[in-house]
């Protein structure tokens, strides 16, 4: 429970009384807030008086009465203002002169109650002030994550381009230092990891642009048929080069064709990242299998492999961003660690699942479901 | 006897290279590509000076290997090699004394230290 300050300023000790007691009890709930909010009342019965509560309890709510002993009400609003503090203002007023109205409204007031006021008023008031401070809060709140997220992020990003600069340029001081004598030979080695960790570095900006297109996308992204055996058959022949040389055999095991709204792009994205992992993370001589089926609105696909597999505390961590087992089977793979927190945002892009069984040393299964969307438009998150 | 030295970082190119300029100062050296190889290593082994990477298997990997040989081995100087400090602004001072409370390292090196440096530190803490 959550409790705001309201402080009234009049000088009718009678108003100050009644509101304290319409709002002593006073609940306000919204159908998203977790708590309840209530009300402590504090009072004062002139400008300066009231001032020097404002300094000194920064109350959420100003309710304040303009025809004051000592200074005007809308000097209190003029201090409030000065001094930037985050506090929102009530007028309550007998006779509201238009230029009173107008100075007051330029001056921040946010509402104005006309005085007498009945219970309900000032109750229907204060509710729509308390739900307007509740939903600033949480927005700010909601904003400073964000930031931090972001910021560790591009604190992670950086380290991770700029451990192969490091490596590539640590090698390249040995080679002109010739450190090793004036035969080329003896620089193979340092050569191919050099080439090997350009290699991952173009890896991981290529996923970070797919990242990019995720996150910046479009909300009234148009969406077409996809044939998505077809973009199956894509990906497979992207990485088939790569799977001779591993000698992994890659097989698709569905005949008919499979159409489904959605973004084609996407799906290669998805498709690519789960075939690549398998073919990458396999053994030599192993399988890849990939089934697709489709049930009504649900698409089903299946990518399973006869790899090193992932320890049981593995599975919950492989969706995380830059997230990478390392292991003495998967250190001469390279990878940004970025793909599966792709493939997860896109699956969630679609209302969808993916689950992961697997069982280390025989192999992994990713098993993602996709629903296909309603209308033509996508939930981006 | 050539004196032993532990490199431990999860970068198999970083841990190669340093391991060359080490051996080039005149060392002999032991190293392993995790923490958990390194705390098997620390079991049977007794190095006289290690040189470990902050983040391996996870965020502060560095500091709890420091932590574990410190207490085996109260004698071992650690030098921690971070490339942290650079990239997200995160200081930490071994001297501070919050720090010297929890950090058990005897010095904190950035990773592009230049050879001469380095090889000056490590001579340093092995009062050569």
């Amino acid at each position: 429970m959550a409790t705001y300050k309201i402080l009234i300023i009049d000088d009718e000790p009678g108003i100050r009384e009644g509101t304290k007691r319409i709002l002593q009890n006073f609940k306000v709930d919204y159908p998203f807030m977790d708590e309840q909010i209530d009300f402590q009342v504090l009072e004062a019965g002139t400008g300066k008086s009231g001032i020097e509560i404002i300094d000194r309890e920064l109350p959420e709510i100003l309710l304040l009465d303009n025809k004051l002993p000592d200074i005007q009400g809308v000097e209190v609003l003029e201090y409030v203002k000065s001094k930037h503090y985050d506090i929102i203002v009530v007028m309550i007023t007998s006779y509201a002169s238009l230029e009173l109205a107008v100075k007051a409204t330029r001056d921040g007031a946010f509402d104005f109650i006309p005085k007498p006021f009945t219970p309900q008023e000032i109750r229907a008031s204060v509710e729509n002030i308390t739900k307007q401070i509740f939903l600033k809060r949480m927005t700010q709140t909601l904003n400073n994550t964000g930031k931090q997220i972001r910021f560790q992020f591009l604190s992670v990003l950086s380290h991770e381009l700029k451990a192969p600069l490091n490596a590539i340029d640590g090698y390249m001081k040995m080679i002109k230092e010739r450190q090793f004598g004036n035969s080329v030979d003896a620089y193979d080695e340092m050569l191919d990891r050099s080439m090997e960790r350009i290699k991952g570095m173009r890896q991981l900006i290529l996923d970070l642009l797919d990242l990019t297109k995720i996150e910046t996308g479009k909300p009234t992204q148009k969406l077409e048929t996809v044939n998505i055996r077809k973009i199956v058959q894509m990906a497979v022949d992207t990485i088939r080069p790569y799977a001779i040389q591993k000698d992994v055999d890659v097989y698709i095991n569905s005949r008919e064709s499979i159409d489904m709204k959605a973004d084609p792009g996407e799906i290669e994205i998805i498709m690519n990242n789960l075939i690549s992992n398998a073919v990458k993370y396999n053994r030599n001589g192993g399988r890849v299998d990939i089934f697709l089926e489709k049930k009504e609105d649900k698409l089903k696909i299946t990518v399973s492999d006869t790899g090193i597999g992932l320890k049981q505390e593995d599975k919950e961590k492989i969706f995380d961003d830059f997230v990478r087992i390392k292991s003495s089977q998967t250190r001469e793979v390279t990878g940004s660690g970025l793909g599966l927190s792709i493939v997860r945002k896109i699956v969630d892009m679609y209302q969808g699942s993916i689950d992961v069984q697997s069982e280390p040393d025989k192999g992994t299964s990713f098993v993602v479901t996709l629903i296909e969307p309603e209308n033509n438009l996508l939930c981006h998150s | 006897m050539k004196k032993k030295i532990l490199i431990v970082d999860d970068d198999m190119d970083y841990l190669f290279q340093m391991r060359l300029k080490v051996e080039q100062m005149g060392f002999e050296t032991i190293t392993a590509e995790s923490q958990a190889e390194a705390e098997k290593v620390i079991m049977e082994i007794k190095p006289d000076l290690c040189i470990l990477d902050l983040m391996m298997e996870s965020d502060d990997s560095g500091f709890i290997l420091s932590y574990k040989i410190k207490r085996k081995y109260p004698d071992v100087p650690v030098i921690i090699a971070t490339a942290v400090t650079a990239e997200t602004g995160m200081t930490f001072d071994v001297h501070a004394d919050e720090n010297t409370q929890w950090i058990n390292a005897d010095l904190f090196l950035d990773k592009g230290i230049r050879f001469d440096q380095l090889q000056r530190e490590i001579k340093k803490l092995l009062k050569l």
